[in-house]
């Protein structure tokens, strides 16, 4: 019998960006995996956590480990929201060591989308094809939170006829943040424009990343340019054929 | 300058994107692993070290003062900038001094007291060329490292015609010889000496200052008098403990293996010594931070050794520049050094304007995890406001989302809704007369995505019906 693997696809992904979700559970499936989707899943509460609000965050948390506590594995389809449950449910949950055992526990079987095919199912090639140019976007807390920098560009570096081209600061943030993007709205997007430069200079009509949010930050501003340039998640790329 | 203006300012944006640039493809370059492997490993060396002197720091301030005082010098305790002030007033008024040099320092600018110092009618002149251009401007410095980083030439020919009457002069490195022999003249009347201090070492009651120009070096031993003015949290327990801190510092804030000058000075003239200061002192400013030591959740930001480099690499500070924020230090340490100091909800917008990218953090070369200090306080502020009556919109607003998040019936409903109303791009809702705020500020810059027409929860369960 297959593997299976339970899909934490994340409620941005889940409302706005489904296709995403559906590529992540082709390529799982692909390599041969069974796919669990949870229809209890919503948030991981980052956004409460990040505004300050901590109370919410822990009940949206609490909520999440109740839902994926018997999981074998969790794919999440976001570096960041990965890193809210990898990292942050600690910080949430630091006096209480009852739920310190249940957060350690998750931790330790969740995993962003390229890393579980790269370290788990140890797979970098998934058959896929796309013929574009592409540069890849560093997602803030995927690279710095969880250190995942390399692993995206090798399985991008597999898909036949696509071409991957390194812009200049691949690594400086495209100004989105959650609400940092509306309470600070014009500074978010001169941020995006600085991004957008950089990923105009390599000449590449499309920019992948592994963070939806990101991805919508940047469209959004290309798109109200009017620039040709478009986005793709990861999993969308993979899913290609 | 508000931070929309700032903005909008593309010469300002250049200087400042020009500048900040310039310093971290130097750190970059200095710390590579070609020329640092050690690199890693002397960032948590340095970590390690500021976290148990911050810890003992009562112990090694005794210490220090102990070598202070053997070495024929003084300390001074001061628990606030009007102690600071007091002391230096005092020993004006007893010396008979007037003219005062000073080299840069942060902790000086931090408790105002060039204003202080003239408001008695002391003449306090800042002799880094960076500091003594702000000084003639009347501003505070724009950056940590360097204070004038938004400055064009054009300005400083242009101020420099005004307030120091000369011919316009347009080339820096004329620029740079006109201050020097306005300074010249300065070093040689002044009758204190002011420095910093970037550490103060408790095994040898040294103070270490570094630079670039020699100008802390005279002022801190041309004039009789050198008051040396520093933070307490600027102890390091030894002096072997230089070769990191020293290393790390040049190489992250200009990207200097060393900077031109490093001078370690302990105690005044020695017997028989042709240089040096007949009196010398060090003012141990408290100013905060003995209330900071006691949090053991925030304490690490105590541990800065103000290189400027996580000024350099925040794509916020990148923008905005350095004088949209409240306080003399700016940046990502800025922004967790002043809602501490001065007060959490002296400016409570501040812990929020940044988006998490956490590269202060990488860059920090004494591992200070700015991000995490940073909710932190975004947590503090809005139980603050919880407390007193304040923000209660947003705080149902998130209640409202955790009730929701922990019912998908409820969640999923909430986000059909959502799809119908966000239908168009949303674009209806931005020409509403009164249009949601969120909506609109996110459309001010960026179109909204096309939203899903069914979500991924409906879509899967489509595809296993069938």
């Amino acid at each position: 019998m297959a593997k299976s693997v339970s899909l934490f696809v994340t409620c941005l992904v889940d409302q706005l960006f489904p296709p995403v979700g559906l590529a992540m559970a082709e390529v799982l499936e692909r390599i041969g995996y069974s796919i669990d989707f949870r229809q209890a899943q919503t948030c991981c509460g980052q956004p409460a956590f990040n505004s300050g609000h901590r109370e919410p965050a822990r009940d949206v948390a609490r909520y999440f480990l109740d839902t994926f506590e018997d999981a074998e594995f969790v794919v999440v389809a976001s570096g960041s929201c990965c890193s809210m449950i990898s990292h942050h449910y600690a910080d949430l949950f630091g006096s209480d060591s009852k739920m310190m055992d249940r957060v350690h526990a998750m931790e330790a079987k969740t995993y962003e989308f390229s890393r579980f095919l790269l370290d788990v199912a140890q797979v970098d090639d998934v058959g896929a094809r796309l013929n574009r140019v592409a540069t890849y976007h560093d997602s803030c807390h995927a690279l710095r939170e969880l250190g995942i920098k390399k692993g995206p560009r090798q399985l991008l570096s597999k898909v036949e006829g696509l071409e991957l081209r390194e812009m200049p600061v691949a690594e400086e943030c495209c100004g989105f943040g959650g609400t940092f993007s509306v309470k600070f709205a014009e500074l978010s997007g001169a941020m995006a424009n600085t991004k957008i430069e950089s990923i105009k200079q390599t000449g590449a009509d499309l920019v992948v990343s592994i963070d939806s949010s990101c991805l919508m930050q940047l469209e959004g501003t290309m798109r109200k340019q009017g620039l040709p340039i478009s986005t793709m998640h990861l999993a969308e790329v993979l899913a290609s054929r | 300058m508000s931070i929309q203006e700032t903005l909008q300012d593309s010469k300002l944006q250049l200087a400042i994107y020009t500048a900040t640039g310039r310093l971290m493809d130097h750190r970059a370059n200095a710390i590579s692993p070609e020329l640092l492997p050690r690199y890693q490993e002397m960032r948590q060396h340095a970590h390690d070290l500021k976290k148990h002197t911050i810890e003992n720091l009562d112990h090694y301030m005794e210490e220090f003062e102990k070598n202070v005082i053997a070495h024929g010098g003084k300390v001074v305790f001061c628990k606030d900038a009007t102690e600071v002030s007091d002391f230096i007033l005092r020993l004006a008024k007893e010396r008979g001094a007037h003219l005062f040099v000073k080299s840069k320092s942060m902790t000086s600018e931090e408790i105002d007291l060039n204003e202080r110092m003239e408001h008695h009618g002391l003449e306090p002149v800042e002799t880094d060329l960076g500091e003594y251009i702000i000084q003639l401007a009347h501003q505070k410095p724009y950056h940590i490292v360097a204070p004038a980083l938004h400055m064009t030439r054009f300005q400083v020919a242009d101020l420099f015609t005004e307030k120091l009457g000369v011919p316009r002069e347009e080339v820096i490195e004329e620029q740079t010889m006109i201050a020097r022999r306005v300074l010249r003249e300065k070093f040689l009347a002044a009758d204190i000496g002011i420095t910093g201090a970037n550490f103060l070492v408790a095994d040898s009651g040294a103070v270490v200052v570094v630079e670039n120009e020699g100008n802390a070096r005279l002022t801190s031993s041309a004039p009789k008098i050198h008051i040396a003015v520093a933070g307490m949290e600027k102890l390091i327990p030894r002096a072997q403990d230089l070769a990191v801190m020293l290393g790390l510092l040049g190489r992250s804030a200009t990207g200097q293996a060393l900077t031109s000058y490093t001078s370690i000075l302990s105690g005044p003239k020695r017997p028989g010594e042709v240089d040096g200061p007949e009196e010398f002192y060090v003012v141990l400013l408290d100013a905060g931070r003995t209330k900071l030591l006691e949090d053991p959740e925030k304490r690490e930001s105590l541990y800065c050794i103000r290189c400027g480099a996580c000024l350099n690499h925040c794509p916020v500070y990148r923008k905005i520049g350095g004088h949209n924020y409240p306080w003399v230090y700016s940046g990502p340490i800025g922004k967790i050094l002043a809602p501490q100091f001065k007060g959490l909800m002296a400016d409570p917008w501040l812990p929020f304007a940044s988006s998490l990218c956490g590269v202060c953090a990488e860059v920090c070369p004494v591992k200070i995890d700015i991000p995490r200090v940073l909710l932190q306080l975004r947590s503090e502020i809005t139980e603050e406001k919880q407390r007193t009556n304040q923000g209660g919109l947003e705080r149902l607003a998130f209640k409202a989302f955790a009730w929701a998040m922990r019912r998908p019936w409820i969640y999923e409903w909430g986000g059909m809704m959502g799809a119908g109303l966000l239908g168009n791009g949303g674009r209806w809702i931005s020409e509403l007369p009164i249009a949601p705020g969120p909506v609109k500020a996110w459309l001010s810059q960026r179109h909204l995505p096309a939203p899903a027409v069914r979500s991924f929860r409906e879509q899967w369960r489509a595809r296993r019906t069938k």
